[in-house]
């Protein structure tokens, strides 16, 4: 069953009087529990996507439906990780309120609420820095508290904006796998934006391409890997480096202006 | 600590040890000896004084200046908040905002009456309001888009997040209004009050009382260090973060 649609979604920003189409036409599914990685040149609209599925941007036309249900505001239930991660964080609060805070507002007890920032904390091997403020703490760190927040809100939609961008390749492994664990263990459908292909194609069980600006579907990828991953042995599958060489052209391709494909694998 | 607390003590101790000196001898009517006037200075204004007029003073300014506190945050955020409600109000802000506050008292006055509180409290709380609100203002403008989209995408209040956001900002406005109400207090009070440590400054000039006059500048001066020094206090606790932060963010740079 399909938890987010997406319909027709347009986005034509109005910048210095003069019309930008960002987004020309989305469409698209995502299933209740699926892991839906999203790639595309910069500028193509990725984050413009997601603010409109967050219920933080109205689009032009089109329409995102979550559950059936016409998202026209920020929707209960669902919960993103910006692009700009250090910028989310509450300076004035540690690490440990910083995540408690949305918990609060969902009226959990205050047992309850300290069992799940406990369990977000140590997921993300935080636990130690729960007194700190975000600023006490490095970039990497820093988007491991944004992540422990979402999880703690323990929503049913999680939605990340290039997440790891800005950290060190050992961290981001790490980071990798937790999302890949969080979501096996929660059950808790994900749509993940990056620009790196080799990311996409190891957490997703699919990859959606985007064209560029005014963006459109280039091409849906089912990544048709095992679905237990692992930093060595999947990224040396065969597989493994066919799906990225495809996605690698088609993101090439992309960037060329390439706006529509015929399926070819 | 110790160098900072004798680097901030050393001028006035300075300055007092030269008003000591040169007026030590001095047989001026005008310029009585400090000596003499530090001699008046309690049984002036620690007896019967403190009630009927250093209170009445401090109780006033503190009314007047919360009142603007309220009045001027809320304002504010409303008014940061909403791009309509600025672009109506913004020119018209600025207007008064070019108004300077004393020239009030006696337009308050004629309305409020000379002698009583009230006009003294609107007075205060009037001159205290504008760089409240237009802080406010500036600083609600400037909270972060990231943070305001975190939390609307967790359905937490705005408010929650934009008071403590634009709270260094707040604490500004409300610096500057902080002496601006010990200002307006005593003028307020210079103009007509039956009791107030402003009016009694004025009654001890008309009756010839120099030293007890003296007392009362010293008096207000102290009484201004001590307001903005429990303002700091309640500053530094508060916006600890905001330092720590404005460090991380420089050393990034
Ligand atoms: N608020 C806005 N007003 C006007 N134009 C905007 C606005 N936000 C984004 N744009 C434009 O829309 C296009 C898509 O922006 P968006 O941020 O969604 O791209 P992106 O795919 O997330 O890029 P990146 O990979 O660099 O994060 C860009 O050309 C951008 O300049
Ligand atoms: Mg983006």
């Amino acid at each position: 069953m399909s938890v987010l649609e997406v319909a027709g979604l347009a986005k034509t920003y109005q910048r210095n009087r003069k019309p930008l189409e960002a987004i020309r036409e989305l469409t698209f599914t995502v299933d209740a529990g699926q892991l839906v990685c999203v790639v595309g040149p910069s500028g193509a609209g990725k984050t413009t996507l997601l603010r409109c599925i967050a219920g933080l941007l109205e689009p032009t036309s089109g329409e995102v439906r979550l559950n059936g249900e016409k998202v026209t505001g920020p929707p209960r239930g669902m919960a993103v990780v910006f692009q700009e991660y250090g910028r989310s964080l509450f300076p004035w609060m540690t690490v440990r309120q910083n995540v408690e805070r949305p918990l609060i507002e969902k009226r959990l007890s205050k047992p309850d609420r300290r069992a799940a920032v406990d369990e977000a904390l140590s997921a993300v091997g935080l636990l130690d820095s729960h007194d700190a403020h975000p600023w006490q703490l490095s970039g990497g760190m820093q988007q491991r508290v944004a992540i422990a927040r979402a999880i703690a809100y323990q929503p049913s939609v999680l939605v990340m904006d290039e997440p790891f961008a800005a950290v060190d390749a050992q961290t981001r492994a790490e980071l990798e796998d937790l999302v890949r664990s969080i979501w096996q263990r929660l059950n808790v459908t994900i749509v993940f934006v990056t620009h790196d292909i080799d990311e996409a194609v190891y957490l997703g069980q699919r990859v959606l391409v985007l064209s560029n600006r005014p963006t459109v579907v280039l091409e849906d990828v089912t990544v048709d890997l095992p679905a237990e991953r692992d930093q060595i042995s999947t990224r040396s599958h065969a597989r493994f480096a066919e799906l990225r060489a495809h996605v690698y052209r088609l993101v090439q391709q992309a960037k060329k202006g390439l706006r529509e494909t015929s399926p070819t694998l | 600590m110790i160098r900072r607390i004798v680097a901030a003590v050393a001028l006035p101790v300075v300055l007092i040890a030269l008003w000591w000196l040169l007026t030590a001898n001095s047989t001026s009517y005008f310029w009585p000896p400090l000596a003499d006037i530090l001699k008046v200075l309690p049984d002036t204004w620690f007896g019967e004084r403190a009630r009927t007029d250093i209170a009445p003073s401090i109780a006033r300014l503190l009314i007047g200046y919360l009142c603007a506190l309220v009045i001027g945050v809320a304002a504010g955020v409303a008014i940061g908040i909403s791009p309509v409600l600025r672009a109506l109000t913004e020119p018209s802000l600025e207007f008064f905002r070019a108004i300077p506050p004393p020239v009030l008292v006696p337009v308050i006055a004629l309305f409020a009456g000379y002698t009583g509180s009230l006009s003294k409290v609107i007075t205060i709380a009037l001159g205290c309001l504008w760089p409240i609100l237009l802080n406010t203002v500036e600083g609600v403008r400037g909270v972060d888009e990231v943070l305001l989209d975190t939390a609307r995408s967790y359905r937490l209040p705005r408010h929650s997040v934009i008071l403590p956001a634009a709270g260094p900002q707040i604490a500004a406005g409300a610096r500057q209004a902080l002496s601006i109400a010990v200002i307006l207090m005593v003028i307020s009070e210079l103009f007509g009050a039956s009791n107030g440590i402003g009016a009694s400054v004025v009654q001890f000039q008309r009756s010839f009382a120099v030293p007890q006059m003296w007392t009362g500048i010293i008096v207000l001066g102290l009484l201004g260090v001590l307001l903005s020094l429990i303002f700091r206090v309640a500053e530094h606790r508060a916006l600890a973060w905001y330092r720590g932060w404005r460090d991380a963010e420089r050393a990034s740079r």
